[in-house]
């Protein structure tokens, strides 16, 4: 059976930087991603990231995917299988079963586990909710920033956190309609700074409201909002109808974990986090001495987290293996970077959700 | 034919929120209990997308906790494969030529 020194699921973010800093150290590296292309949901993120030159403020997404899969290139030691996909992992003997592109199974032994599997979207539970025309976030930023297709002239967005109102500016951007954004909670869970500017491009944010149900005989026709009390309840007398063809739902996500369950690492319910995630030191050592999570897989953030606690988790491992002689000084940078991150109102919830993960 | 008959819960099943209600009304407490009466999660997303769905409508009825509902058991494999792929599997050493 093959061996390496360290398995990387995920190649997006998270496990792209995991994989980096055991290539640096010499290590032997396989990351192993069932999409064609290296980069998970950054190769559908065409605008620029916020925040410092540490966080590659300026760049896009996609781009930051290249250069970082380009990097993991140049390291002999360090493969990528691409279109593949992990169908479990045997704790007893550190075994992945892994599934290639032609549909073939092999076995490989890894002495270190990296999961960096990210998260899959949640749906929401309404009336019409499988009509054609009702997509999830991640669905039409794939449509539109990897293959030029938009999804339909006119959106309404459910969920006003940061995935909802930059998809919305996106939808603007390619000339489709937004006719609104709806988001449950009081208040817009995003940064300012997006919410304004599809303000000032006339898109109404209604707080407080829901879908109700989606509407149409074949496909969707019309989304019927209304606003909720302080229980989240729906109020009848408040509802309305907005005609649309495309209802986004940008609601959260989950952490994609079943080979964490399977590994039988520790789990914990942390709703911040997005529901079950493994318990973690925040380093990425989970209660199983061989197995780290990196990026959403450990709870649910976003794009530059993910990078931060991929390689918070890669460095963990190439030490539990005794080969990171700078450790220290590496994970001190990167838990600087990650509290930075983190710091601030839009952080609260991940911190509280990492501090309920340690109780 | 009412609001819960066009709300889908397991996409891959073609489960409604009624047919959900229904098994819970039967007696089902468990999500492990929902899926053998249901098929609920044993599609080709293998529950990705109607766990939390299924795990809040339990907690919403039998009044519990999110974090006190049993979650399922995780079994491999991650994603339904094709047998012939088990069968090919190569165990010994040499498996890496695929020949």
């Amino acid at each position: 059976m093959k061996q390496v020194d360290i398995a990387v699921v995920g190649a997006g973010p998270a496990g792209l930087h995991a994989a980096l800093m055991g290539a640096e150290r010499g290590l032997d590296v396989l990351v192993i991603d069932n999409a064609g292309q290296a980069g998970g949901q950054l190769v559908k993120q065409t605008h620029k990231f916020f925040g410092s030159r540490e966080q590659r403020a300026g760049t896009r997404g996609i781009h930051i995917a290249d250069e970082l899969t380009k990097k993991l290139s140049t390291y002999t030691k360090a493969r990528l299988w691409l279109s593949s996909t992990v169908l479990s992992y045997y704790p007893a003997d550190q075994t992945l079963m892994i599934e290639d592109d032609a549909e073939s199974i092999r076995l490989i032994q890894a002495q270190r586990l990296i999961i960096a599997t990210g998260a899959s979207e949640k749906l929401l539970p309404f009336p019409g909710n499988d009509l054609p025309g009702v997509y999830g976030a991640g669905a039409v930023q794939t449509l539109m920033n990897v293959h030029g297709v938009k999804p339909g002239r006119k959106v309404l967005m459910v969920g006003a956190g940061n995935i909802g109102l930059i998809v919305s500016y996106q939808l603007l951007q390619s000339d489709v309609e937004v006719v609104a954004v709806v988001e449950a909670a009081p208040h817009i869970g995003g940064y300012a700074v997006h919410a304004s500017k599809i303000r000032r491009m006339g898109v109404p944010i209604y707080t407080s409201h829901s879908v109700k149900a989606a509407r149409g005989e074949q496909v969707l026709e019309r989304a019927v909002i209304w606003q909720l009390d302080e229980q989240w309840n729906g109020i009848d007398s408040t509802q309305f109808e907005l005609p649309c063809d495309v209802l986004c739902l940008a609601v959260g996500l989950s952490p994609l974990t079943e080979l964490l369950w399977q590994a039988g690492c520790r789990m914990v319910f942390v709703p911040e986090l997005g529901g079950h995630v493994p318990w973690h030191n925040g380093r990425g050592a989970t209660s199983v001495p061989e197995v780290f999570v990196a990026g959403d897989a450990g709870g649910v953030e976003e794009a530059s987290s993910a990078m931060a606690t991929g390689a918070l988790a890669g460095l963990s491992a190439v030490e539990s293996l005794g080969q990171c002689p700078d450790y220290a000084e590496a994970t001190g940078a990167w838990s600087r970077e990650l509290d930075a991150l983190r710091a601030g109102p839009a952080g609260s919830k991940i911190r509280k959700g990492l501090q309920s993960l340690q109780l | 034919m009412d609001d819960r008959d066009t709300t889908i819960i397991c996409r891959c099943e073609d489960l409604t929120l009624r047919d959900v209600q229904r098994a819970i009304d039967s007696g089902c407490k468990t999500l492990d209990e929902i899926k053998r009466l249901t098929r609920c999660g044993m599609g080709p997303c293998q529950g990705r997308t109607c766990r939390p769905l299924v795990s809040a409508q339990l907690s919403r009825v039998l009044k519990m906790h999110p974090s006190e509902i049993t979650m399922t058991r995780f079994r491999p494999p991650t994603k339904p494969i094709k047998l012939k792929a088990l069968a090919l599997l190569k165990t010994e050493a040499g498996d890496e030529d695929h020949d």
